[in-house]
């Protein structure tokens, strides 16, 4: 067995390790957690007010329907941890410290110890926030009257399952694509700049802000090939059948396509970044 | 064969020139200047196994960019590097498994998390095995006096609590070499003492080979039988402590206390440093027997004592030196 895929099964096994310890620090944050799932109701609410005014509106049919914006609205709204929108503060804290310099001395690949603390990072706070914000929208909701606004199951079980494989796929992208304002810190030490970058990309093309079926047509070409679709709009709509299950195995094959192009190209830039890196001071 | 190897390393920094002022700044967003800045030229030494090095030189001299090279971080621009027949940057992986590494400015805990967890989590990473994890969990808490504070999240940690951590934490691997840059910066006397001591038992008893980089000359004097000073990233000396004094601290300080006030002889003004009430420091760099007996005869005297420069001195006159001399 080569050094590499010693080190490859090694840090899959220490993910668990990074992961549970990671998992047990964010717990302490418990404020920040009740904020951000308070925020995401918030945010959620209103979103779904301006798309219940646009859609009193519309004189011709969307190609997305109420329920199923309302759908994309909350899962959103309650996954958006996974968005990669910002970046480790941990891995910015190791660069700005140059503690960064431990890091390369552990007998790790790097590209996957970071893989395993992203995806920590990425997974945890989600799923601490995961669960009240699914109690609101699909329980509380209809208690008070409001089941339009309601996130409802999916259809059936096999929908419920594609559903969870193309998250599968959301995950590893949004990990990719963290790793990759990471992996820009080499260059630039400051992770802001980079980070607020992605921002506005992730933000606009994975649909967060509006559902991508809803931009004008003309840029329908463009976004379907881009690699943000894979973080909200794919899983998303494959949840409220907006994509039939027959082009669901399609979707999800184009956001695997996707990890794998991501997923080598940074680990190439890794590679490149670790022969000029310069750890700064004494 | 010797256990670490450097041959004509050198490294260069690429840094951006920037100009000066707002004019300065906005050409500056356009077009910019590079500028090459030398770290190390040309330094080659060998350390055999088991050594205690003492690698010193001012702020700046090239010491931090050596070690990095030496524990795989930084690929030099040219030059070979072997630690125990490995290149440290090509074969990383299997090199960094063999060392252990203390910056003493950075810590490797976790900050948020008990000492002991961060302890766990290398034993994970370096795949210690859990026998040998306890016993040298045994050995550096009794060592390190780490009991007391075991369960504390380390961001409570004083600095001298925690850089003895950092240095179980780097021993954790039984690591054959044991990289320590400033291991003492920062820490009262009693940590120095504890530090020093527990240094020279691990490469006395354990047989680790250390190299130590510091500004306390007392680290160097107290645990080091050789000593390599650079400057301007090139090598002045590579010798004893006592070499190094030979060479550079030769001259004598010769404290008097005089019995009531004394006139100093125009002869001997030229070696006075200081004179305060009754007492006076003198330095000679030659003949020091013959200065002392022409003294005692001169002037009537109370009190003498003959010591060495301090080690500070010694060094200083190192550093400045231009030619140094190999």
């Amino acid at each position: 067995m080569s050094l590499k895929t010693v080190a490859f099964k090694h840090s899959v096994q220490i993910y668990w390790v990074v992961f549970a310890v990671r998992f047990k620090t964010l717990l302490q944050y418990r404020a920040a957690a009740i904020a951000g799932v308070i925020t995401q109701i918030f945010w959620g609410s209103i979103k779904l007010m301006i798309m219940a005014a646009f859609y009193a509106q519309a004189t011709v049919a969307p190609p997305i329907t109420f329920p199923e914006v309302v759908a994309y609205v909350w899962l959103g709204q309650v996954l958006l941890g996974l968005l990669p929108w910002n970046h480790d503060p941990e891995l910015d804290q190791l660069f700005r410290t140059g503690a960064v310099a431990y890091e390369l001395l552990r007998p790790l690949d790097l590209y996957m110890l970071w893989f395993a603390r992203i995806l920590a990072f990425r997974t945890a706070p989600t799923l601490l926030r995961l669960v009240p914000g699914l109690i609101f929208a699909m329980l509380l909701l209809p208690l008070i009257g409001l089941e339009e606004w309601q996130l409802k199951p999916p259809e059936d079980v096999v929908t419920l399952v594609l559903f969870l494989c193309s998250m599968v796929a959301t995950v590893l992208l949004s990990c990719v694509f963290t790793i990759l304002m990471a992996g820009a810190m080499f260059w630039t030490i400051e992770g802001r700049g980079v980070a607020s970058l992605m921002n506005g990309l992730v933000v606009v093309f994975s649909g967060m802000v509006i559902p991508l079926p809803l931009f004008p047509s003309w840029l329908q070409p463009f976004l379907q090939w881009q690699p943000f679709r894979g973080l909200c709009d794919i899983p998303y709509r494959i949840y409220s059948g907006n994509i039939a299950t027959d082009q669901a195995v399609a979707e999800i094959t184009f956001q695997f396509g996707w990890v794998a192009i991501l997923l080598a190209s940074t680990y190439v830039l890794f590679s490149f970044a670790r022969q000029k890196v310069v750890v700064q001071g004494g | 064969m010797a256990y670490i190897s450097i041959e004509n390393l050198e490294k260069h920094y690429r840094v951006a020139v920037r100009r000066k002022g707002i004019s300065g700044a906005l050409v500056n967003l356009a077009y910019r200047k590079h500028q090459d800045i030398p770290a190390l030229a040309d330094v080659s030494f060998e350390i055999n196994a088991g050594e205690l090095v003492g690698y010193i030189g001012p702020n700046g001299a090239g010491k931090s960019t050596t070690i990095k090279i030496l524990a795989g971080i930084l690929v030099p621009s040219s030059g070979t590097c072997e630690v125990g027949g490995l290149t440290p940057w090509k074969n990383r992986l299997q090199h960094v498994s063999r060392i252990g590494v203390v910056f003493g400015q950075r810590t490797q805990l976790w900050w948020d998390l008990p000492v002991i967890e961060s302890f766990e989590l290398l034993k994970s990473i370096y795949r210690i095995e859990t026998e040998q994890f306890a016993k040298n969990m045994h050995l550096y808490s009794e060592l390190l006096d780490l009991d007391e504070f075991i369960e504390t999240p380390v961001r409570q940690l004083s600095l001298g609590q925690r850089m003895r951590c950092d240095l179980a934490a780097a021993l954790l691997h039984d690591p054959e070499i044991l990289f320590l840059d400033e291991p003492t910066i920062g820490l009262d006397a009693v940590s120095k003492l504890n530090i020093r001591s527990f240094i020279k038992s691990l490469n006395k008893q354990q047989d680790v080979t250390v190299l130590l980089t510091t500004h306390d000359l007392d680290d160097i004097e107290e645990l080091c039988d050789r000593v390599i000073v650079i400057n301007h990233g090139r090598l002045l000396m590579d010798g004893t402590i006592a070499d190094l004094r030979a060479r550079y601290g030769n001259e004598r300080r010769i404290v008097v206390d005089f019995q009531g006030k004394a006139e100093i002889d125009e002869v001997h003004q030229e070696h006075l440093l200081t004179l305060e009430n009754n007492r006076a420091t003198f330095q000679v760099s030659t003949q020091v027997p013959r200065f002392i007996s022409e003294i005692t005869r001169r002037y009537e005297i109370h009190d003498l004592l003959v010591t060495p420069p301090p080690i500070e001195n010694v060094v200083a006159a190192l550093y400045e030196s231009q030619d140094g001399g190999i």
